[in-house]
């Protein structure tokens, strides 16, 4: 039951939200999802507590075909509908420093989309989860194309139909792998997945089509040239979204429905799927260099670092699936952080060219100090979470194969190339004339970014709870997967 | 318990005070914060040390369980023993001591309240690294100086160079931490732990050769990174940007000697790897000598401390690459007093100066500035190895152990010290000697520095005389104290590498006769260049042949520049110009636009011709038909 209210309390929100019109809309959300993250610590809490009572519910819902409605929540999904609450109240109060036209459809949408999330993160049916995923895409289509910051208005719609079309084409091929899965166990719930006796060209099919399906959405190389453009035009409060939380759907999937479901399958492809993971990692990495736009330097850097969550994963070691989940969680706080600086920047001077600013940290010293700790928690620097992320996963990865690691590895010295000659570019020398008026943080956007240094800090500092509740799910999935 | 904490977390706490509450403090107290945090610490260190000292056992103490994954667990735990009382000592001795130098070095700066943070912060980064019981701590003290060192390089922000050079520090260091990292993986992956004692007992029993070759040869390359050896030296010349506080404490006595503490931390292993020991050895020797020549022709004199601190680093790792792990250890701390005291005196004389760094603008200097003077002059002694300063015994030894081991090397280490006692005497003598050549408005500035840099000064000075006592060589005293000190640390060495001399005292003797009149020679050289032709460095632009080709650094920056930073920029702009939007988006564009026209033809069928339905449908059925025909009977 208690799941179900974590669940169904943000769509009620999104109503209420709605109702409250224009001007009280923003404050209803936040209060929304700030009690909605109250709501996810007491699930937390019981789970820690091992009361499942109220962490899984099952009810029947369509007959035929056999689907029913069931959620449940274990290590892995508790964590990530954590990360989803406490990130959710962040970002919609990161976006009250701007004045946002028809604000209640805005965060309706946004608490909409954070049912969906949800919904993904706890459904143990496929058509259920199925049905979650692609619900999710509906408010960030919305979003980034109705409140898309991008002045050319014919590029703005280009940028997010690819992005709208390119994930739904992926989960068409996931929808064909569950209903090809339906036809021959009869059901869609996971444990009859995990029953389910798949010959090894079945299991290869199936491998392909749901790798496409989450590899579009994290997205993995080849498959990413949606990404860039998408989070440059989309509005910030999007953006956050869309990379703080949504490619999370893409690397759960992996691990909640590729893994266990389709081990033969995954054994089959591994070596292309950690070699394009890695490839992903150094690309993104080096394209990032030299970008000229904030927004796309950060959408590349987050590329090259889901790319390397995704390569821990198919190590298909328990260290490397730890590492994931770790780097889940620290990626989606960091890259928020991230994003969230490159909006004060827009805000304050309208243009997110880093050729055109400068010298910011001689006037504003506040955001100066917050900005380089969001960057030196990207670069993963010991201390900070993604440090415990980052080393994980190479070890995961190493443990597959030396080489790789290596490559994989680059990612630190590429990372902090690009991070720093960022930051160096923006904030130091002298200042320029679009940034010399730079007004220092305000009460909520310092508010915004203490709270998310604190969690860069409790992460990186004391992981063991993170990693003791993920271990047992993570030990399932890796059971089945190597079976 | 209670001490440990209190000595990592004093300097958190003056960092967090200096960092949160800034321009609120007054710059008296927050430079009485900044260094009383670190006399705290200091302070503690000393009983941990003397306790030590004392007989008693090296403390190991679990903190909390950090990372608990599979089959390993990484504790952040503390391990004080001999070693770590060494470097602790150095650390917040000299830490403490350019800290109240900072108060009067930095005394005009707005920064004043972040300068004395990122100090503390600093301290507490290095203690961490020194104090960690397992590789993953000291990593994050390794990557956290590296951090401080980034911030403290770029101080002066708004100067474009200064941040280059500070990013071009955190960087190489990466290059130098990923391969810490992967030779921590190749460790937890074959012995499942990286605590230093775990690890010891892991491998007592002898251990599988190209593991340790591998595992010691990437945390060698780590060490290259931090330690600035080649081929990763090329920041630490830059980093002479930041503050000169900052170039004492960082860059010479203390994070840049990590490098050889890791590999003395871990000598167990390294001392497994026979071929990554004569491969340090090598790279030593090699970056001695090459850091020395460049030091020769440099003119700004700071530049000449940092590649006279390369050129000692790389003498350092010779000893280690020798298994001489307590005699690189004695070099460090030694280096540590008279680098220290240099660097603080070259910041008192451009502090004089009024910023010039220049030393073809010096000259004559000791009339106005005797103190500064004359500890300059005590530390250049020292690092030329005159007996019986400091810097005679620890280089002596590591000599005589080249020349126990590979007289090639030998020869091109006293080499190497040859040119320190000529480049160290060059700079004094144009520094402090003869007329000064500086425009009328600096002389009417110089001055002698206050007391709070003075008093630093004349502290190392006095360190930089009697700090060979602590390793007096065999022909001399029986009693090594610092051999003997770090016995215990050393002692799954000992077997393997021969750390007692076993030289006769004769040669013992000739040795340290060679190597002091190499010395006197060189000084003599320098004098009769500097002091009696009055012999100027030539400017920029008149120098010809390899003398062109040294001031120029063997144009290293320009090659690497031209070999790895360009190509990656070009191959990032073509990468995300061409690959990215034309090729990779091109596929995905194209298949869109493929679908598009295939709907557009496809939907011609639908004509609403009911014939053509009609037709279409018959020929169906008939297909149906022929299909069941064939193939189902």
């Amino acid at each position: 039951m208690l799941l179900l209210i974590v669940l169904f309390f943000p769509l009620l929100a999104a109503v209420v939200t709605y109702l409250s019109g224009n001007k009280l809309s923003g404050k209803v959300a936040l209060l929304a999802a700030a009690v909605e993250f109250v709501l996810s610590l007491v699930a937390l809490e019981h789970y820690c507590h091992n009361n499942w009572n109220g962490l899984v519910f099952t009810h029947g819902w369509i007959i035929n075909p056999n689907i029913s409605f069931s959620i449940a929540a274990d290590g892995l999904s508790v964590l990530l509908v954590v990360l989803t609450t406490f990130l959710v109240p962040v970002i919609i109060l990161s976006s009250f420093g701007r004045e946002q036209a028809n604000g209640r459809a805005l965060y309706s949408l946004v608490l909409l989309m954070q049912f969906a999330l949800i919904g993904v993160f706890v459904a143990t049916d496929g058509l259920l989860f199925y049905i979650f995923w692609e619900l999710a895409l509906i408010p960030i289509y919305f979003i980034a194309l109705l409140w898309g910051d991008g002045r050319d208005k014919q590029f703005l719609s280009t940028a997010t139909f690819k992005f709208f079309v390119y994930t739904l084409i992926g989960s068409l091929f996931m929808l064909v792998a569950f209903i090809f899965l339906y036809s021959r166990t009869g059901s869609l719930s996971l444990q009859s997945l995990y029953a389910a006796n798949l010959n090894h060209k079945e299991q290869v099919f199936l491998a392909a089509a749901f790798f496409f399906a989450f590899a579009v959405k994290i997205p993995i190389f080849p498959f990413h040239t949606w990404q860039a453009d998408t989070y440059k035009e989309a509005p910030t409060i999007g953006t956050m979204l869309l990379a703080g939380i949504m490619l999370k759907m893409g690397l759960y999937g992996l691990l909640r429905w590729l893994l266990p479901v389709v081990p033969d399958g995954v054994r089959f492809f591994n070596p292309l799927f950690i070699t394009l993971s890695v490839i992903g990692i150094v690309y993104g990495s080096i394209l990032a260099i030299q970008q000229k736009d904030i927004k796309r330097l950060l959408a590349y850097s987050s590329f090259a670092h889901v790319g390397l969550i995704a390569a821990g994963i198919f190590s298909l070691t328990i260290e490397g699936l730890q590492g994931a989940v770790v780097q889940m969680l620290a990626h989606g706080v960091n890259v928020v952080g991230a994003f969230f600086a490159g909006e004060i920047i827009f805000r304050r001077t309208g243009t997110l060219e880093i050729s055109q600013l400068g010298g910011i940290r001689n006037v504003a010293p506040k955001f100066a100090t917050c900005f380089i700790i969001v960057v030196l928690a990207s670069v993963a620097l010991p201390t900070t979470n993604a440090f415990i992320g980052e080393f994980l996963l190479l070890y995961g990865v190493y443990g597959y194969n030396t080489c790789l690691s290596i490559v994989a590895g680059l990612t630190i010295i590429l990372g902090a190339a690009y991070m720093l000659k960022m930051y160096q570019n923006t904030m130091l020398g002298e200042v320029k004339t679009l940034t010399s008026g730079f007004a220092d943080l305000s009460a909520s956007e310092l508010t915004v970014f203490v709270v998310l240094i604190i969690a860069i800090f409790v992460c990186g500092v004391y992981p063991k709870p993170i990693i003791d509740i993920a271990q047992p799910a993570l030990a399932e999935i890796l059971k089945h997967t190597l079976r | 318990m209670l001490y440990t904490y209190l000595l990592i977390l004093l300097p958190l706490l003056g960092f967090l005070i200096n960092g949160l509450l800034g321009k609120k403090l007054s710059k008296t107290l927050s430079g009485i914060i900044g260094s009383g945090v670190i006399l705290g610490s200091f302070i503690i260190s000393c009983i941990f040390f003397f306790a030590l000292v004392g007989g008693q056992a090296s403390i190991e103490a679990k903190i909390f369980d950090w990372i608990s994954v599979g089959s390993f667990h990484i504790e952040f735990g503390v391990l004080i023993d001999q070693l770590s009382a060494i470097w602790l000592m150095v650390v917040t001795g000299i830490g403490f001591l350019i800290h109240v130098y900072s108060i009067g070095y930095m005394h005009d700066d707005e920064g004043f309240q972040r300068f004395f943070s990122y100090l503390n912060l600093f301290i507490f980064f290095m203690l961490l690294l020194v104090l960690g019981s397992n590789f993953v701590v000291m990593f994050i003290g390794w990557e956290g100086v590296g951090l401080c060192s980034y911030l403290l390089i770029g101080f002066w922000y708004k100067n474009q160079d200064y941040n280059d050079a500070a990013k071009k520090a955190f960087v190489m260091n990466r290059i130098g931490d990923l391969g810490f990292l992967i030779g921590m993986f190749i460790l937890l992956y074959n012995y499942h732990t990286l605590s230093f004692t775990g690890l010891q007992a892991a491998v007592a029993g002898g251990a599988d050769h190209s593991v340790m070759f591998w595992a010691t040869l990437f945390l060698f390359i780590g060490a290259c990174g931090k330690s600035a050896q080649i081929p990763l030296y090329t920041w630490l010349p830059d980093a002479m940007a930041g503050p000169t506080p900052v170039s004492a404490l960082i860059h010479a006595a203390t994070m840049v000697t990590a490098g050889i503490f890791m590999i003395c931390r871990a000598n167990f292993l390294f001392t497994l790897a026979p071929d990554t020991l004569y491969i340090i050895a090598i790279v030593g020797v090699v970056t001695a000598l090459f850091a020395a020549t460049i030091g020769v022709m440099q003119n700004d004199i700071k530049k000449v401390l940092a590649y006279s601190t390369v050129s000692q680093l790389g003498l350092m790792f010779v000893a280690l690459g020798f298994g001489a792990y307590s005699t690189g250890a004695f070099h460090v701390v030694t280096h540590a007093f008279f680098k220290a005291c240099l660097f603080l005196g070259s910041g008192s004389v451009i502090h004089a100066m009024g910023g010039e760094q220049d030393i073809r603008r010096m000259g004559g200097l000791k009339k106005w500035m005797p103190v500064t003077f004359a500890t300059f002059l005590v530390a250049t002694i020292a690092i030329s190895g005159i007996p019986p300063f400091a810097g005679f015994f620890s280089k002596d030894e590591i000599l005589a152990k080249a020349y126990e081991h590979n007289k090639v090397i030998w020869g091109i280490a006293s080499f190497a010290s040859m040119l320190t006692a000529f480049y160290m005497f060059r700079l004094v003598f144009l520094t402090f000697f003869t007329s000064f050549r500086g425009t009328h408005e600096q002389e009417h500035h110089l001055h002698e520095s206050p007391a709070t840099i003075t008093f630093p000064l004349i502290v190392l000075a006095i360190l930089s005389v009697v700090g060979g006592l602590i390793g007096l060589p065999p022909v001399i005293s029986a009693n090594h104290w610092l051999q003997n000190f770090l016995s215990p640390v050393f002692a799954a060495s000992q077997g393997h590498a021969a750390e007692a001399s076993e030289l006769s005292h004769g040669t013992e003797w000739m040795l340290i006769g060679i190597a002091t009149a190499a010395a006197v020679i060189s000084i003599a050289w320098a004098y009769t260049r500097f002091i009696i032709k009055k012999t100027l460095p030539a400017e920029e632009g008149k120098l010809t042949g390899f003398a062109s080709l040294v001031y120029h650094k063997y144009y290293v920056d320009e090659a690497y520049n031209v070999i790895v930073v360009k190509p990656l920029l070009a191959v990032s702009e073509w990468g995300y110009e061409v690959l990215d939007k034309i090729v990779v988006d091109g596929v995905v564009v194209w298949s869109g636009k493929l679908s598009l026209m295939t709907g557009k033809q496809l939907r011609q069928l639908q004509s609403g011709n009911i014939g053509f339905y009609l037709l279409m449908m018959v020929l169906g059925i008939i297909g149906i038909f022929i299909y069941v025909l064939t193939y189902l009977q």
